[in-house]
């Protein structure tokens, strides 16, 4: 039984990091930068639900969710008018400049809000779970669950169904040949870093709803992040899904299995990436070409 | 500089007058003398001895920032990570001087404060000090032979590698923190009194560990220079600028890596160990994403493609902490965000390619006008006949990558065929 309650415990923090790897899945695979800055967006997710919080009071999370939505997909259309589109395939000097812009908006966050964290209040139908013959399904962990479920079927639809979407998938794979077809790859661009960087400020959201939002919010889940993207394999949406559970629910198991798990299961994670890595280089998911590598 | 490497232009046989050329084959000995003298003899003269320990600490982050000018200059290995190997030297340095404090069977202090009851495993061993000395390039060396091995042989390069690299070093910090009875956890290893004999409370012995401080920076930088000159440095840019030509013309990519990988965190170890008796405590937040990244910015500012940049970003961008901390640890973060993304938008080659294009600028202007077919070249633009522009650099100057550090395997959005002109088209 308590393996299954770890299940769900896993299942919850992956479908958080899927929410993040997807935006950076396809900001990597479609322009090659690197966003350090990406957690930054998470953090201002989290606190976009911290600042309705008064206002809209006990449902302020569900309101949350579009605004957040909004507000880290405008903050990162910003970055990348300003910033990263000088950068587009120089994957390795985003990451530095990203991370600086990263380290000043943490910074920016606590002079705003202070260092120390702050509660979002869940609304009360989120409080509480359901026992399942000894299973316990907390309805915070569900909610994130269904969310990230939601969102991935969103995103789906409108890599299959919408032109938008499609246009995306073509400057993914093939940039020059989606330009002179009559793609105007720029406008994609940007639309690709809005609605990924809007992704994660949902997963801001979301962990809110898991614990205290504070300045550093946001690296602390990044890393892993990466991590998924890595294993899923570039701008791979059937990759990210799989790898973000994958590693969720090992992390979560790893902690509760070996002693003292919570300093190892990081250690593990990394070991069964690289050696995942020998399997399938490339990650799960690859794009046949011909091109050399 | 035999061999292969033989038809490679020498850097001083290039355009320019031969008086000038021979005064800037001098300048590099030159100027690493001076800073030597500077070192040496000047800054223990003048420094008061806590000013002095502040200096010892930044050279040994300059001794990491070496290594890291090789593998990521030359090498173009991004490594988030080398806070690992620095920590991996540390506590093998640290661990045998709370053993010969502890004295034989006694527990270090902080083994006693957490309960552990009895020396662990682990620990036995380092209370040789042949062994821990061992230890201090050992660890390194083989977590990034192992490393490399396993993900350069599989081609996995570029970000990955750097995400990865990153990932190793945030491991490592929650594994530190997590073992507190083996590792001290979040305080780390503190209160260290005496280093192989030096009283670390002494300032005539703290300033001898100084100058072994500057001796120690002073070889590795002659040894990564070496290497950076030898074939195998020559390798390491071909590498850099087009594994795959350099996998079919016979060579293994993945060791020549490895190779660079392993020097430069064994560097890093040793600048570890060092760190420790000089400023006398080693915790994880020193190793940890951000302090590895800390440890990149110097190199950055300095320029990553010239080793001597290196050692003077490190130097400066430490500097520049203490002053900025001093004040207040806010604005120190804004300015090191700030740092980062300047660097990255205006000079990507950092302090050295700034001076580097205004000597090339001096030298210009000092030409006959008979050479102005050196009008800048925008760049990723082949020039009309294919040969290098005059006014810049010698065309297979290693410290000048071909292309700005990027990967071959990465997707190119823009400018492909630019890229590829620019890429390996050496002139005839």
């Amino acid at each position: 039984m308590a393996t299954l309650n770890q299940l769900v415990i896993g299942a919850s923090i992956g479908a958080v990091l899927l929410l993040i790897a997807l935006g950076l899945t396809f900001t990597f695979g479609q322009m090659g930068v690197i966003n350090m800055a990406h957690g930054e967006f998470i953090m201002a997710g989290a606190y976009t639900a911290y600042l309705l919080q008064p206002l809209v009071g006990t449902q302020s999370v569900l309101v949350a969710l579009p605004v957040a939505f909004a507000v880290a997909g405008v903050l990162g259309l910003i970055l990348e008018r300003l910033a990263i589109r000088h950068f587009y395939g120089r994957p390795l000097d985003t990451l530095l400049l990203t991370w600086g812009i990263s380290l000043i908006l943490q910074q920016v966050a606590r002079d705003i809000f202070g260092a120390p964290n702050v509660q979002v209040r869940a609304p009360g139908w989120l409080t509480g779970g359901l026992d399942l013959g000894g299973v316990r399904l907390p309805y915070n962990r569900v909610f994130i669950m269904v969310l990230a479920v939601g969102c991935v079927v969103a995103i789906w639809l409108y890599l299959t169904r919408m032109r938008h979407g499609r246009r995306m998938r073509a400057v993914m794979q093939n940039r020059q040949l989606a330009a002179v077809s009559g793609v105007a790859t720029e406008r994609v661009d940007q639309l690709t870093f809005f609605i990924g960087s809007g992704l994660a400020g949902v997963a801001g959201v979301a962990l809110t709803l898991i614990g205290p939002v504070g300045p550093t919010l946001g690296t602390n889940y990044i890393v892993d992040a990466f991590l998924v993207v890595v294993a899923g394999g570039l701008g791979q949406l059937r990759g990210a899904v799989i790898a973000a559970f994958a590693l969720g629910i090992l992390n979560s198991f790893v902690e509760f299995w070996v002693d003292n798990g919570a300093s190892f299961a990081k250690v593990v994670v990394f070991a069964v990436i690289i050696a995942f890595l020998q399997l399938r280089p490339q990650g799960m998911f690859v794009v046949r070409t011909r091109a050399l590598s | 500089m035999t061999g292969a490497v033989a038809t490679v232009p020498d850097r001083t046989a290039g355009p320019g007058p031969a008086p000038l050329s021979r005064s800037r084959r001098l300048a590099g000995p030159a100027l690493f003398v001076a800073v030597g003298l500077l070192l040496v003899a000047v800054a223990p003269a003048v420094l008061s001895p806590f000013r002095l320990d502040l200096l010892g600490k930044y050279l040994c982050y300059a001794i990491v920032a070496v290594g890291i000018g090789l593998a990521w200059g030359r090498g173009g290995m991004l490594t988030l990570g080398q806070g690992v190997f620095f920590g991996l030297g540390g506590y093998a340095m640290g661990m045998h001087l709370k053993l010969r404090e502890a004295g034989p069977g006694g527990l270090p202090d902080f083994m006693v404060w957490s309960g552990v009851e009895s020396l662990p495993a682990l620990w036995r061993p380092f209370a040789n000090p042949v062994f821990a000395l061992a230890m201090v390039v050992l660890l390194p060396v083989t977590v990034a032979v192992l490393l490399g091995l396993l993900v350069f042989r599989q081609r996995v390069r570029g970000a990955y590698f750097a995400v990865l690299s990153q990932a190793l070093a945030a491991a490592f910090v929650i594994l530190l923190v997590g073992q507190q009875g083996l590792t001290g956890g979040t305080n780390g290893l503190t209160n260290f009194q005496m280093f192989y004999g030096l009283d670390l409370y002494q300032p005539g012995d703290k300033r001898f560990l100084y100058l072994v401080v500057v001796a120690v920076l002073g070889t590795m930088f002659l040894l990564a220079w070496q290497l950076s000159r030898s074939r195998f440095g020559q390798l390491l840019v071909a590498v850099r600028d087009g594994e795959d030509r350099v996998r079919f013309l016979g060579y293994e990519p993945a060791v020549v890596k490895t190779i660079a990988f392993a020097v430069s965190a064994g560097m890093a170890g040793i600048a570890g160990a060092l760190f420790v008796p000089m400023v006398g405590l080693l915790s994880p937040a020193n190793l940890g994403i951000v302090a590895s990244l800390e440890l990149l910015i110097g190199v950055a500012i300095g320029g990553r493609f010239s080793l001597a940049g290196a050692v003077g970003g490190a130097l400066l961008v430490n500097y520049a902490k203490t002053i900025f901390s001093e004040e207040s640890a806010d604005n120190w973060i804004y300015l090191q965000g700030a740092m980062f993304v300047i660097v990255m938008i205006w000079a990507p080659r950092g302090l050295a390619g700034l001076a580097a294009d205004a000597r090339a600028a001096v030298r210009h202007r000092r030409r006959p006008p008979s050479r102005s077919v050196a009008a800048p070249i925008p760049s990723g633009t082949p020039s009309a006949n294919g040969s290098a522009p005059p006014g810049s650099a010698d065309p297979v100057d290693p410290a000048r990558p071909v292309d700005d550090a990027r990967p071959a395997d990465q997707i190119e959005p823009t400018g492909v065929p630019a890229v590829a002109a620019q890429r390996g088209e050496e002139p005839a």
